[in-house]
């Protein structure tokens, strides 16, 4: 008798545990969807702000976030992929390969302000690239190499052996076998990875705080060398800078709304996606 | 000719690989390069045992201990709120929800765990420190109790996955054993289940300890900032975090001050190094211990 008691007061007390997890979560969502949506416009949308951050829209953070998390990609992308590459499916087990793999992991928990204190001190002093696209897009591209690394190495893991073998089989060179076989086969979980540290750039502050960030801007950034906004730091500083608290904290709670529908909508596609992959194989 | 293309081809990838860990060096490199101007000033003993942090002061101090104390303690908060809820949320997905329960609840889990910090800072000053400050009567709503709360939340999905994994290592063959002698769900689950996963579910709370102490924006926004000694759990305080994060833009580059933040910086990539580490240890222990291997 006792044990079911407990067993069910067990029960009881994990199910408690995921509900309130859920509650909390919804409940900011839920908040930040209510008092932002009568924030957004077409206006807020597609026009720089006006009158000191008061009026008008956010497009130039929406636009700066755009060239960030682009740049970022594009920077990580192909280191990615390459070592990942090599570690699936040039390395011989050796002790280099283990310190390549212990540094993965470990840059994988290096805090993210401390990845804006190394761009600062490498890209915006020491190569003088000064605050700009170019200076974040880089910190932020050395922030998810190791997202990128894991997810492509997860999909090239996920390509039978048994095609490798067959394509060796028939002569082509190892290169041949990586760039005709493998590759093709993994193109949809390194997409995934991709997709999955775009949800990933797109909310990070710290990283941009001292290498590209700018609170006001009057039009788009020109080029890779300008400062630009982005929306994680614009709401922020909407709620730290600024003589307006009013009205900036309902822009505030628009710039939230975007981010948060931005990065739950990019992240969703890709575990969905990544889920319909990973049962295609499993079968 | 074929034979060059193949060897270059190798060349290429392996340079490449090695990114991640020029950039690991880079950043440490980096961090001691910036940071070692103010030890010839300051000793270390007074850097990390100082009380007082005032870099501005014409005599400036830099004593970062308020600084850690703050970060330790406002994670320790967040433990208490995301262990629990996270675990449980693990063992609820993992062993009590039904397939359809479980092919819904974990993608969204994960889903959950990719809202930005920056989200979870906005939403702990606009709604949580007013709610909280009327609740408690507090004096303020933006202190190391919110920051707590704010942060606990947020490391919840990311210990609820990486403990559901652990789980998932746990061979079926376990629970089957145990309940064919006649233990029911809830022997299993505390008596051979959770000692399993044990050292996996320990990594979770390492690396969830981690990613709250790394963590910036959220106590940034919520903690109140005041870099003095925290009293108790309803003071303002300035983590480490938020101390780099608020100075730097104020900060002249090569003053002491911007040294100074910048051995913050390294304190900080330190702390969480050695909670990698530990991390890893331990979830490789764990995977021989259940047969698994590397």
């Amino acid at each position: 008798m006792r044990k079911d008691i407990t067993q069910k007061l067990g029960f009881a007390i994990l199910t408690l545990c995921l509900l309130i997890t859920l509650f909390f979560l919804g409940a900011i969502i839920f908040f930040i969807a209510i008092r932002g949506i009568p924030a957004i416009s077409w206006e807020f949308l597609t026009q720089p702000p006006r009158r000191a951050m008061t009026e008008g829209g956010v497009a130039p953070a929406i636009v700066g976030t755009f060239y960030l998390t682009l740049g970022a990609i594009a920077f990580a992308l192909p280191l990615g992929v390459a070592s990942a590459i090599y570690l699936n499916e040039y390395s011989p087990r050796s002790f280099v390969v283990n310190i390549i793999r212990m540094s993965i992991n470990n840059l994988a928990g290096v805090p993210s302000v401390v990845f804006g204190l190394f761009g600062l001190a490498l890209f915006v002093k020491f190569f003088n690239f000064g605050v700009s696209i170019l200076s974040g897009s880089l910190t932020l591209g050395i922030l998810i190499l190791p997202l990128i690394i894991s997810a492509s190495q997860e999909a090239l893991m996920a390509v039978p052996q048994s095609h490798r073998e067959a394509s060796l089989a028939l002569g082509a060179t190892h290169w041949q076998t990586i760039k005709n076989i493998v590759l093709p086969e993994a193109l949809p979980g390194i997409l995934t990875g991709v997709i999955l540290s775009i949800g990933r750039v797109a909310g990070e502050t710290a990283p941009i705080l001292f290498t590209a960030a700018a609170f006001y801007m009057r039009g788009f950034p020109r080029s890779l060398m300008s400062e630009t906004m982005a929306l994680p730091y614009h709401i922020y500083a909407l709620m730290t800078e600024g003589t307006r608290p009013d009205k900036q904290t309902t822009i505030a709670y628009g710039c939230a709304l975007i981010l948060l529908v931005l990065v739950l909508c990019v992240s969703a596609i890709a575990i969905i996606l990544r889920q319909k992959h990973r049962s295609s194989y499993v079968q | 000719m074929q034979r060059l293309r193949e060897k270059i081809y190798r060349w290429i990838f392996t340079i490449l690989a090695f990114a991640s860990l020029i950039f690991l060096v880079g950043i440490i490199l980096f961090l001691f390069k910036e940071s070692l101007p103010l030890f010839r000033y300051v000793p270390v003993g007074d850097f990390l045992l100082g009380t007082a942090w005032y870099p501005t002061h014409e005599e400036a101090e830099f004593g970062i201990l308020p600084l850690i104390v703050a970060s330790l303690w406002v994670t320790l908060g967040a433990l208490v709120i995301c262990v629990p809820l996270g675990v449980g949320s693990a063992l609820y997905i993992h062993e009590l929800a039904s397939a359809r329960q479980r092919a819904f609840l974990k993608p969204l889990i994960e889903i959950l765990a990719s809202i930005p910090s920056v989200v979870y800072g906005f939403f702990g000053m606009v709604i949580a420190a007013p709610f909280l400050q009327q609740l408690l009567k507090l004096p303020t709503g933006l202190c190391a109790f919110t920051a707590s709360v704010m942060l606990g939340i947020m490391a919840v999905p990311t210990v609820t996955s990486i403990a559901e994994d652990a789980l998932s290592c746990v061979p079926n063959s376990f629970r089957e054993a145990s309940l064919a002698v006649g233990a029911n769900r809830w022997q299993t689950l505390t008596q051979v289940v959770l000692p399993a996963a044990g050292s996996g579910i320990s990594t979770a709370i390492i690396l969830g300890m981690s990613r709250a102490i790394g963590e910036t924006m959220t106590v940034l926004m919520v903690a109140g900032g005041a870099a003095v000694m925290p009293r108790s759990f309803f003071d303002p305080v300035r983590p480490m975090t938020s101390t780099i994060a608020a100075e730097m833009g104020e900060a002249a580059v090569g003053s002491l001050h911007y040294n100074a933040l910048f051995s913050i910086g390294l304190i900080l990539f330190l702390i969480t190094l050695i909670f990698n580490i530990l991390a890893e240890i331990i979830s490789r222990r764990f995977r021989l211990k259940l047969g698994l291997g590397r």
